[in-house]
């Protein structure tokens, strides 16, 4: 098991600031999830921690700098699931799978028997044999996200991150992704940090919450201190109800602001 | 066996295995017959097909680093650049060159086609800063241009050269010698191989920059690598052959066709499909206006352009 640690990173493009001296520390084991409204800074700080942009500060895995390695030993590290991947429709699940196993493969290399039966294994776990021979512009919105979910994990980093995993899905297909990285998490002890927009989903499956507004984390903590009625209309504007069940599930559920005629 | 001059059919495979080592038998075919098929019909034949393979693995590999199916060999200002260098020396005049001793044109057209790409990267890299191959993309079509635009002004100052530059970009495979073949042959050969190492990172590619950036491929060297080999290639085989279009495009399309997309099978299948269409396009130009030729860049390109429109019209709505 593999801990994250963003230290005072800051991300800019150009003259703008996108993140700014976000510090914290991703526990062996732990799902974060990044909240926050559309510009925050959440996908900006996922992809420098896939080494996709330039930040300052320092994002230490298990204590060392990631800048400090080659690409395909933080690929090794590292797995990123964009918000909207490129699928080429005319490439095979099985061909797409197996382009997970790039970190394992030298430049002039081939993939070998195990990469090949490291990708039938996943395939075979997240039961998507019938589709491994389908090509990807024949597949639904579910199974396509089950397919770059399988690719990261045939990528075998022992650090996932999701960058808005279900918003294309509907609230079943969302459920079931979300159960999915759940489960493959506890199995092999992934560490998980996601970006997501559905607060009450965002609370249900992780461990802990930040807050992101304009570059800044403004809140962090579990899910029932940091979503709060108040905290949530301050940054994202917005009028909620929010419920607290049994179970200790936080439920946050929008209001009208104009009333009923 | 097809073409002015030629002997009885059998006789063509016959004089050809007589070729071979340890086989030495009368094929019955005069001198100059034999002549004709080994001199000059063999050494076409054998660099159409070297050509035609470097043309079409060149368009692939553009095709996968670029994200591009509709992107040529010549995209980057190679033609325009040898077709310039050749102009060049045409209009220095070949007379007085004759008695050099390696022939000029081709050496010029190589250099030509190599500068070209060179200003064209440069150009691309310091405005799209090395990140965007659409930058790159812009400045091979503004080189193109500027070099075409300089050989239109030379050939406008010295008219009576026209026809012979003409019949040199149209390509001109009928002409072909053994030391043309053995001229291109080591950069094809070295081109070819680079290319085909490359062909599991190119199907890494198809997913975009990014996605294959964090799979831990080094997308700017791939690009860059890929990018001077098939450029390489493509300059050797420009300045023997001149321009043959649509090759680098038609071949890899119908190598999708057939063995679908990944460019594990694209590339090692666009060789050999390359070569052979190149072979099979040069023999219509031999009959067409018998005893002339017909240039094969006229016969390729009429193959060409309406499979560039169909290829067009089916990739409409569809996105890679």
């Amino acid at each position: 098991m593999t801990s994250l640690a963003f230290v005072d990173v800051s991300v800019k493009y150009g003259p703008s600031v996108a993140v700014q001296g976000f510090t914290d520390t991703v526990r062996p084991g732990e799902w974060l999830c990044l909240i926050g409204p559309n510009g925050a800074g959440k996908s900006s700080l996922l992809r420098s921690a896939a080494g996709l942009v330039k930040h300052e500060g320092n994002i230490l895995v298990d204590g060392s700098p990631l800048n400090l390695r080659s690409a395909r030993r933080r690929a090794a590290l590292v797995a990123h699931v964009p918000q909207s991947p490129s699928m080429p429709d005319d490439m095979t699940a099985t061909e797409y799978v197996l382009l997970g196993r790039n970190p394992y493969v030298g430049y002039f290399g081939n993939e070998s028997k195990h990469d090949r039966m490291m990708v039938a294994r996943v395939i075979e776990r997240l039961d998507l044999e019938e589709f491994a021979t389908r090509r990807l512009g024949t597949l639904s919105g579910g199974e396509r996200q089950r397919l770059v979910i399988a690719r990261a994990l045939a990528q075998e980093a022992p650090i996932m991150l999701l960058d808005e995993p279900t918003s294309a899905l509907d609230i079943g297909h969302q459920q079931q992704a979300l159960e999915l990285v759940d489960s493959l998490r506890r199995e092999h002890g992934f560490t998980v940090v996601s970006a997501m927009h559905d607060l009450t989903l965002a609370g249900l499956y992780s461990d802990r919450l930040a807050l992101l507004h304009q570059g800044h984390c403004v809140a962090a903590g579990p899910a029932d201190q940091v979503l709060k009625a108040e905290t949530l209309s301050e940054f994202y504007g917005v009028s909620v109800t929010v419920l607290h069940e049994p179970d200790g599930t936080v439920v946050v559920v929008p209001r009208r602001t104009v009333p009923l005629a | 066996m097809i073409g002015p001059a030629g002997p009885v059919w059998w006789r063509v495979p016959a004089e050809l295995l007589n070729h071979l080592p340890f086989i030495d038998f009368n094929t019955g075919a005069t001198e100059l017959q034999s002549t004709v098929l080994w001199q000059i019909r063999m050494p076409r034949v054998v660099l159409a097909g070297i050509v035609g393979a470097m043309l079409s693995i060149a368009g692939a590999s553009y095709q996968g680093v670029f994200r591009n199916p509709l992107v040529d060999p010549y995209l980057l200002g190679v033609a325009a650049g040898a077709g310039l260098g050749a102009t060049v020396i045409i209009v220095a005049g070949r007379a007085s060159s004759s008695s050099w001793p390696v022939d000029p044109l081709p050496i010029a057209a190589f250099a030509g086609g190599l500068i070209a790409v060179l200003i064209t990267y440069s150009v691309g890299a310091a405005f799209g800063a090395g990140k965007s191959s659409a930058t790159l993309v812009l400045a091979g079509v503004a080189v193109t241009s500027l070099a075409t635009a300089v050989q239109t002004f030379l050939l406008q100052k010295n008219t009576d050269v026209v026809r012979q530059v003409y019949s040199w970009i149209l390509g001109r495979l009928s002409t072909a010698t053994w030391h043309d073949v053995r001229l291109v042959l080591p950069y094809v050969i070295v081109s070819t191989g680079v290319l085909l190492w490359h062909r599991r990172l190119l199907d890494v590619l198809r997913v975009g920059d990014d996605e294959a950036q964090s799979l831990g491929a080094r997308v700017d060297r791939i690009r860059l690598t890929v990018v001077i080999a098939a450029t390489l290639g493509t300059a050797a085989v420009v300045s023997v052959s001149g321009l043959i279009g649509f090759v680098g495009i038609v071949v890899p399309h119908l190598v999708r066709l057939l063995a679908g997309s990944s460019y594990r099978r694209i590339l090692p299948l666009t060789v050999l499909f390359g070569a052979a269409f190149l072979i099979i396009a040069d023999i219509p130009g031999r009959i067409l206006s018998d005893p002339a030729e017909t240039p094969i860049g006229v016969v390729t390109a009429f193959l060409g352009a309406p499979f560039f429109i169909i290829v067009l019209r089916s990739r409409q709505g569809a996105s890679r």
